[in-house]
């Protein structure tokens, strides 16, 4: 009966991103290109970060000290999370050189896409395939018939895992919204404060298992840049205002 | 080290961890957090006859039950009634297994599986889990031949046995080994399964799970019949399961023409014979000692001593050695060899065979006693009467000048369980079985895993290092070679030997002891090692010398260690070494030398000192092995009630691990949470995205976002 763990687990991780991808994604195939070419320019970073860490384990083989084990490890997160920065640089360039060509394959009534739109989805992409790969591999061990515990860990071992994937693929949503505002408008304190977030949310990971302290800081951080996004992509409280006000409106006239 | 592992809990860390192990090993470390594999257990296996199934399987996907650990008959109540998270699985000590403890586990379907602890603390007093009457129907007493005798109406040769070796259960059963990993699960009990003050245990319990699904079912018929039709209509056959076979190994004081088969004229031979196999509860796990170690070790010691007096006076008569492999499993070895004879397929025929002296269990002797038992149905031939009287009373005279008590038994008892009876089944030759029980057997531990060097009293004292234990002449190794002894100077005389010779013929204790050091201690000795080819000691631990006591259980053909069981080819070796000649032939020429008719070749490491590893050599010695598989198989007569129907059947998978599983609640709670985020998550942003270019909307722009 694990497998209600597992369709939990998975249902959390991946609920939202679902949900999102079928809302405002599945629409248009632009946006599909550019979520599948955002997934792939993580995988690359990923790919680049696996390489320098084989390398750098291999380096420190049989050394069987455990200060240095969890050095190697910091260093190996840390250069992760620069790299995928970097490739989010990158794809934010290659989206502004293909910008019209993207436009040109667009649908015929001209419905191009903007920046922000890119950006929402470029993080989207990113999120979806981070989460993915930290999630997977539990996901299938969820299925059982056993559960973490044995060495003693906690038991909510799988759900913690779920909700960090969660608020994991937010975050890349929402990073990559405000990182390509930062790239659109130079604002570069923009771009630092995000890789800085990131690094933190990284940092913050390594304090796992003690779960209480990892968690709440993370979702704290992912509703600040939920924030910051519906600010930095054209939202307002103005907005929010006329939205509630027009459905007061809306209530009034039907009554 | 599981700081480290939390570490990579989630995120980066993990995807780095991924690519690095997929390089490296391919086992993902959420599993490590959630598994402890146990690597040294003994499962037993389902093995199918021509009517029946018998052993242990799990079902497809393993059984899986919360562990409980059997200590008293109130946690058996427990377990079989008002324990509330059932099915259970079973840890049990070596005092709980017992027949009525597992029949009532297998009659519960609240039991998934079994784990048994061999050790020696709390063993019962006796424990066999064959049968009373072992290879009841195969050998020679039936309706036609001594009906009043058969089925052990006379003797029941193993009263002690439970016969568990022959039930049939539907869930797994495991023995557990390793000290260390016994240490696990109980660690694991004792931190989460243990009841306090009688009240259940609280969630997550402890479990275990045994993967040893069987895919041979019903019986030898069945399986057979499935393994035809999949061999002739499939592309990718899949064999259910394989006939258990082996080899024999035979030798001969003269050497006989291998290449020339049938009736040999002017050859007169005396058998010598001794089972090779033995068998316990758990699959490849029978130390057999008293079993069949005791005459493996007389026989070849017999063999040794017979050597020098042979080659300077050679009696008229040809001695002819044998050990049938698989005659725990209804007789495989030696109604191969009574088959191949009747058909002209061996390299003797019945004709002849003069008469025989079969080893059975002899390493108990308690007050020096040994018994002559014979077969009283053909005893009423008069020519056979004489034959085995002569025979009796020579070896009576033989063991009065060795001060042994030796017995023949009155002429009311049948044949303990003996090769002779198949001999018998197809004519009545003279012989004997040489055995240390008067009536039913003295070994209380007949084929279970208890039957080790400590039941045959081989111990050593303490601070031996292990070449002198190898040589360390034990009372048992003394014992043995005084049977050894008389049965090498019976044999002596009954091939017409002169009775002058006689005392020049004693069984070396020295080779005893080495012999029964290694069948019973230590298979990876340096005296083996000096017997064996340079490439298999070359191998060490991967090949049959690993370490420990070597184990007696036939198996199935092509095993992983090579084609041929490591008993019977350390026997084939051991005998090339004792009654061979050494020859200065080179390594080519010995593994392909002009002959093979009269002699075969071995190509052995040789004796090696503490700073240089020996140099082989080659071996010439007229040792050989004939396959010892059931005519049945042959004659594909998957039923037959005449020959051995054994197989074993295939599996793709034993193994065994230990983990948490969570309470319902907890996994209920969980979807619930999933699928309220993904309902949540959908009305959001079915919301959000449908508000979007309200929300979205700058004062300061033109709206850019439409989503």
């Amino acid at each position: 009966m694990t497998l209600a763990v597992f369709f939990g687990c998975a249902f959390i991780a991946f609920g939202p991103a679902f949900s999102l991808f079928v809302f405002t994604i599945v629409k248009d195939p632009l946006r599909i290109i550019i979520l599948i070419a955002g997934a792939f320019f993580w995988l690359l970073s990923l790919l680049l970060s696996s390489l320098v860490w084989f390398i750098a384990v291999k380096a420190c083989n049989g050394v069987q000290d455990p200060t240095l084990h969890r050095a190697l490890l910091i260093f190996g997160v840390f250069f992760s999370v620069l790299l995928q920065e970097v490739f989010r640089f990158a794809y934010y360039r290659l989206l502004r050189k293909a910008n019209e060509g993207l436009a040109s394959i667009s649908d015929e009534d001209g419905l191009d896409i903007s920046v922000r739109q890119m950006a929402y989805v470029a993080g989207l992409g990113f999120g979806i395939m981070s989460g993915a790969f930290s999630m997977i591999n539990i996901l299938s061990d969820s299925l059982g018939p056993g559960t973490v515990g044995i060495f003693g860990d906690s038991q909510y071992y799988f759900v913690t895992a779920a909700l960090m994937t969660l608020a994991l693929t937010l975050l890349h949503t929402f990073w990559g919204v405000v990182f390509f505002e930062g790239c659109e408008k130079s604002r570069w304190w923009v771009i630092a404060a995000v890789v800085a977030l990131h690094l933190l949310v990284a940092g913050l990971s390594l304090l796992n298992p003690l779960y209480e302290a990892s968690l709440p800081p993370v979702y704290g951080i992912t509703l600040l840049m939920a924030v910051w996004a519906f600010f930095s992509s054209g939202g307002s409280l103005h907005n929010l205002n006329t939205l509630c006000t027009r459905r007061k409106a809306e209530e009034e006239s039907a009554q | 080290m599981r700081k480290m592992e939390d570490l990579i809990s989630i995120n980066y860390v993990k995807l780095l961890i991924i690519a690095l192990f997929y390089t490296c090993v391919s086992c993902s470390s959420v599993e490590k957090k959630i598994y402890v594999e146990l690597n040294d257990t003994v499962p037993c296996v389902r093995l199918l006859n021509a009517t029946h199934q018998i052993g242990c399987q799990s079902s497809m996907s393993g059984d899986t039950g919360v562990l409980h650990v059997l200590e008293s008959e109130e946690d058996l109540d427990w377990i079989l009634n008002t324990g509330p998270h059932p099915p259970y699985m079973i840890v049990m000590e070596t005092a709980f297994f017992n027949r009525s403890v597992m029949l009532r586990m297998k009659n519960s379907s609240r039991v998934s599986g079994v784990a048994v602890i061999v050790s020696k603390t709390g063993l019962a007093e006796n424990f066999s889990p064959h049968t009373t009457c072992p290879n009841q129907n195969t050998g020679v007493y039936s309706a036609s031949y001594g009906p009043e005798l058969a089925n052990c109406n006379v003797t029941a040769w193993n009263p002690l046995g439970n016969g568990l070796s022959y039930e049939d259960f539907s869930f797994p059963v495991f023995a557990l080994k390793d000290e260390n990993q016994t240490q696990v699960i109980r660690k694991c009990y004792e931190e989460h399964n243990l009841r306090v003050n009688g009240s259940a245990p609280q969630y997550p319990l402890c479990a275990m799970q045994l993967f040893s699904h069987m895919h041979a079912v019903t019986d030898t018929v069945t399986c057979m019949r499935r393994t035809d039709l999949q061999n002739r209509f499939s592309i990718n056959p899949e064999v259910m399961c394989d006939p258990l076979s082996d080899f024999n190994v035979w030798s001969s004081t003269r050497p006989l023409n291998n290449s020339a088969k049938g009736h040999k004229a002017n050859e007169s031979v005396v058998i010598a014979a001794t089972r090779l196999d033995g068998r316990s509860f758990f699959w490849e796990e029978a130390p057999a000692a008293e079993g069949t170690v005791s005459g493996i070790v007389t026989l070849l010691a017999a063999v040794h001593a017979l050597q020098p007096v042979t080659q300077q006076a050679p009696p008229p008569r040809n001695i002819f050695f044998t050990f049938f492999q698989g005659e725990a499993f209804d007789y495989i070895g030696s109604s191969k060899m009574v088959y191949d004879m009747e058909r002209n397929e061996f390299v003797i025929d019945l004709d002849n065979v003069h008469s025989m002296l079969e080893i059975g269990q002899v390493g108990l002797r308690s007050g020096r006693n040994l018994w002559m038992h014979s077969d009283p149905v053909s005893l009423t031939n008069s020519s056979v009467m004489d034959e085995v009287t002569k025979m009796t009373d020579n070896m009576q005279s033989i063991a009065d000048g060795l001060h042994i008590s030796l017995a023949k038994l009155n002429v009311t008892q049948p044949l303990p369980p003996s090769s002779l009876q198949r001999f018998l089944r197809v004519r009545p030759i003279p012989g004997l079985v040489l055995a240390d029980h008067q009536t039913s057997f003295i070994n209380r531990y007949y084929e279970s895993v208890y039957d080790d060097a400590e039941n045959l009293n081989v111990s050593y004292p303490p601070n031996l290092s292990p070449d002198e234990q190898l040589v360390f002449e034990t009372e048992e190794a003394k014992s043995l070679a005084e049977v050894a002894t008389l049965v090498a100077r019976s044999l002596y005389k009954q091939a017409g030997g002169e009775e002058r010779n006689l005392n020049n013929i004693t069984a070396d204790p020295r080779i005893v002891a080495q012999l029964l050091y290694g069948f019973l201690i230590q298979k990876n000795n340096s005296w083996f090692r000096s017997l064996l080819p340079p490439e298999v000691t070359k191998k060490g631990a991967n090949s049959i010398l690993s370490s420990g006591p070597p184990q007696f259980y036939i198996g199935v053909g092509p095993r992983n260690i090579g084609p041929v069981h490591s008993v019977t080819r350390f026997v084939q070796y051991i005998m090339a070494n004792l009654t061979g000649a050494a020859t200065n032939l080179t390594e080519t020429q010995c593994q392909n030398p002009e002959s093979k008719d009269l002699f075969s070749y071995f190509w052995v490491s040789g004796p090696s000192s503490v700073n240089s590893s020996g140099e082989p050599f080659c071996v010439r010695a007229p040792v050989r092995l004939a396959k010892a598989v059931s005519p049945a198989f042959e004659r594909m007569e998957y039923g037959s009630r005449d020959y051995s129907t054994w197989t074993e059947s295939r599996w793709k998978s034993i193994r065994a691990r230990v983990f948490l599983v969570a309470s319902r609640e907890l996994e209920m709670l969980t979807l619930g949470v999933g699928v309220a985020v993904l309902l949540l998550s959908l009305m959001v942003t079915y919301f959000i995205s449908s508000k979007a270019d309200l929300l979205f909307s700058s004062a300061r722009e033109t709206p850019t976002t439409t989503y």
